[in-house]
């Protein structure tokens, strides 16, 4: 039984400048990495419907983190703010001078958040990477990473404190904890896209549904592994791979097809004078030799999908025409399914 | 970079001199063509006081020095160069502007370089790149540019040299430009370049092609080209196709499968090995353009080189017959590698 359309509200929230707008133009919005700059501060909440597949809509609101702004979002807006929210992505510039102050900003958000949506998932990202130098990335994001747990857990407490509810902030061993997750981003690689696409998996209805056919399709075809993209942001909607494929020791994978394909999608946009939206390409094909073959191809309406296989003739032609055969089995992606409820 | 590499050059290589006054970009460039650094992480390159020396071996052995900005190979009294090993067996000199700084001290350096080398050593091509042109607007750019031209060339005349091998080239490192600049500079040291673009004329024509490349797949210069004109688009969409061949090479193709795997792969219903399976036991790629059925083909070469086509409207149907003549010229490639080759073996120069 296929579920019906999603609202999600999502929060974009951190310090004016952190890079918030950027990355939802640059994923959202097919923006290049570079024309960020032209980018002006967000006045207010900058509201967008995103639709995402069929059969999800996200409610951006992009907040101008301005102080004057944050303080009011807290205040006289607080119940409209923060009410309803599924996920909270808030964003903190790694380059900032004042982390104390960016940190007491985050905990007042923190503490809004658990009064009026006890139940949203927050998302932090660790922006603009790329100002560090790659050698210290690492221990730098973690250091950062051990502070916003810390204030994290100290918000939370205080929290609990003022209003005891055991259903979503659980109290474990090392203090209590929030469903929150963090990752180290920067507009100017693939981290961007590892960290969308994980906001994303959690949020796009019948994940279930998908996975089950797209092993099905990966077992029919003899494939080692298949990506899902969603056709505008290109992020990995879903992903299916064999046992050797799950082999292939490049972890990072699934972002680096993202961001390679999302680049290429500009490339031939600039060739065409098209606009970047159109649909740019159809039918890549590669065949390395006997190593391996893929193709990645126009699925459904609102998707694309890579197919990494076997090398073969026999096998990759047979495998492009079940592909195509396969197509009405992943309708559901496009469209709210007739048999859904009303909202 | 390889150490081995670069402590025993090879021999009758040419060699590219990178020279220019120091945070020009010298080092960033060499980076960016010849490992791969991306663009941005140039910020972090600290300004070297030796000179630096790369090598690339690909269809041809090059070697690229790097030098730091204040040495003054001419003009410094208390060191003495050993001009003629630094000049001896040079290919190019390029010569770096920054563009986005006075480069009044860079055009005197460069103007007294180019007397000293006419006076020894004149047959060696200077190419300047006018560099960091990104941000900068079309007009400015070639404003700076004609400015650069003039004085050089007044100075020259004005000591007689009036047609000193002087090119110039706007370059950034952000953008395709620098590989461009590179590849004009890398064409004129291929010995019979003539006749490898006279191959690629002949393939563009049989297979009714719009516009082929031979990529130096490792570093995206191109080494040769149809005779239709220069198309910067055309160069900048091949390059990019390059870039994600190698990366799905790197992600799907560089890693070892288990034996199972092939075993279930080569057994029933197949009966064949994974070699016999395949139409081609090199890398092809093909892509097409939505918006007019634009394809566009790569077929490997040899190790380091890739043939990279944009096709006509509506020719994917006839991929048989086009690909018979691309094997054929594959072919030819291969031969006149493998004769070039030898011939810089039997005469050193
Ligand atoms: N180096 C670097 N710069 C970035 C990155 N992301 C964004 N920027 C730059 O940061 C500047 C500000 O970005 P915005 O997206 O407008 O910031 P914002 O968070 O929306 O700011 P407000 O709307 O005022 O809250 C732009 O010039 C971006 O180009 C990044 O990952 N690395
Ligand atoms: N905007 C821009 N900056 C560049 C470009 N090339 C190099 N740079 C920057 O110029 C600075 C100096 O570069 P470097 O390679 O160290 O100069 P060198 O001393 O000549 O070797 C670095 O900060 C680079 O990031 C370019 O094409 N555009
Ligand atoms: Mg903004």
């Amino acid at each position: 039984q296929l579920k019906k359309v999603k609202k999600q509200k999502v929060l974009l929230m951190g310090k004016s400048g952190s890079g918030k707008s950027s990355m939802r133009s640059i994923i959202f919005s097919n923006y290049l990495a570079r024309d960020t700059r032209r980018l002006g501060a967000t006045i207010d909440i900058d509201l967008s419907h995103v639709k995402f597949l069929g059969n999800l809509t996200l409610n951006l609101w992009d907040c101008g983190g301005q102080e004057a702004f944050m303080e009011n979002y807290l205040s006289q807006q607080r119940a409209h703010v923060f009410s309803n929210v599924g996920v909270l992505i808030y964003v903190f510039d790694i380059e900032s001078r004042d982390v104390e102050r960016d940190l007491a900003t985050y905990v007042n958000i923190i503490s809004a958040l658990g009064q009026y949506s006890r139940e949203a998932k927050v998302f932090v990202l660790i922006h603009k990477m790329d100002l560090i130098q790659s050698t210290n990335r690492e221990a730098i994001f973690n250091q950062r990473v051990a502070v916003v747990r810390r204030k994290t857990a100290e918000a939370v407490a205080i929290l609990h404190k003022h209003q005891p509810s055991p259903s979503s902030l659980s109290e474990s061993e090392g203090g209590i904890d929030l469903d929150m997750h963090l990752f180290a981003t920067s507009i100017w690689d693939q981290s961007l896209y590892k960290a969308w696409a994980s906001i994303i998996h959690d949020l796009v209805p019948n994940l279930g549904v998908i996975e089950t056919q797209l092993a099905s399709l990966g077992v029919a075809i003899d494939a080692d592994e298949i990506l899902l993209f969603e056709r505008t942001s290109f992020l990995v909607v879903s992903r299916w791979s064999s046992h050797e494929g799950d082999r292939n020791p490049y972890g990072d994978r699934f972002e680096r097809m993202s961001n390679i394909l999302k680049s290429w999608k500009h490339t031939c946009s600039k060739f065409t004078g098209t606009p970047r939206n159109a649909e740019q390409f159809t039918e890549f094909e590669y065949k390395m030799g006997p190593t391996f073959s893929m193709f990645v191809t126009k699925f459904t309406a609102n998707t694309y999908i890579l197919v990494a296989m076997p090398p073969g003739e026999a096998r990759f032609n047979s495998a492009k025409l079940n592909v195509a055969a396969a197509r009405p089995w992943f309708k559901f992606l496009d469209g709210p399914p007739v048999s859904a409820g009303p909202p | 970079p390889d150490a081995t590499a670069q402590q025993q050059p090879a021999k009758g290589a040419p060699r590219l001199l990178l020279m220019g006054q120091r945070r020009s970009g010298k080092s960033s460039i060499s980076s960016v063509v010849f490992h791969k650094l991306p663009p941005n992480e140039t910020l972090f390159i600290e300004s070297t006081a030796r000179i630096q020396k790369d090598s690339l071996s690909s269809f041809m052995d090059v070697q690229i020095w790097d030098f730091p900005g204040q040495i003054e190979i001419f003009e410094n009294s208390n060191v003495t160069f050993d001009i003629d090993a630094i000049f001896g067996e040079i290919g190019a000199l390029i010569w770096v502007i920054d563009a986005q700084d006075d480069y009044t001290e860079s055009v005197a350096r460069l103007h007294h370089t180019i007397l000293n080398l006419q006076r020894s050593y004149p047959q060696i091509n200077i190419e300047v790149f006018i560099h960091k042109v990104d941000g900068l607007s079309d007009d400015y750019k070639f404003d700076i540019q004609r400015n650069i031209t003039i004085q050089i060339q007044d100075e020259l005349s004005d000591q007689g040299i009036d047609n000193a091998p002087v090119n110039f080239h706007l370059t950034s490192i952000y953008d395709h430009s620098i590989f461009e600049a590179f590849s004009k500079v890398i064409q004129k040291l291929i010995p019979r370049l003539g006749q490898l673009e006279a191959m690629l004329t002949n393939l563009c024509r049989t297979c009714r092609f719009e516009k082929a490349y031979l990529f130096d797949v490792n570093t995206k210069i191109y080494i040769a080209t149809d005779n239709t004109p220069e198309d910067m688009s055309s160069y900048e969409i091949c390059c990019d196709f390059v870039d994600v061949i190698i990366d799905f090479t790197e992600v799907y193709g560089s890693w070892p499968r288990t034996q199972q795997w092939r075993d279930r792969l080569e057994g029933e219903p197949w009966d064949q090995p994974l070699e016999d399976q395949v139409a081609c036991d090199r890398a092809e790629a093909g892509m097409i353009l939505s918006d007019s059925q634009r394809p566009i083909m790569l077929r490997e070469v040899d190790r380091f080189l890739a043939l990279v086509a944009i096709m006509k409207e509506g020719s994917y149907d006839k991929m048989p017959q086009i690909n018979m003549n691309v094997d054929v010229v594959v072919k030819g490639l291969e031969e006149f590698f493998r004769i070039t080759k030898q011939k810089n073996i039997v005469e050193p120069t």
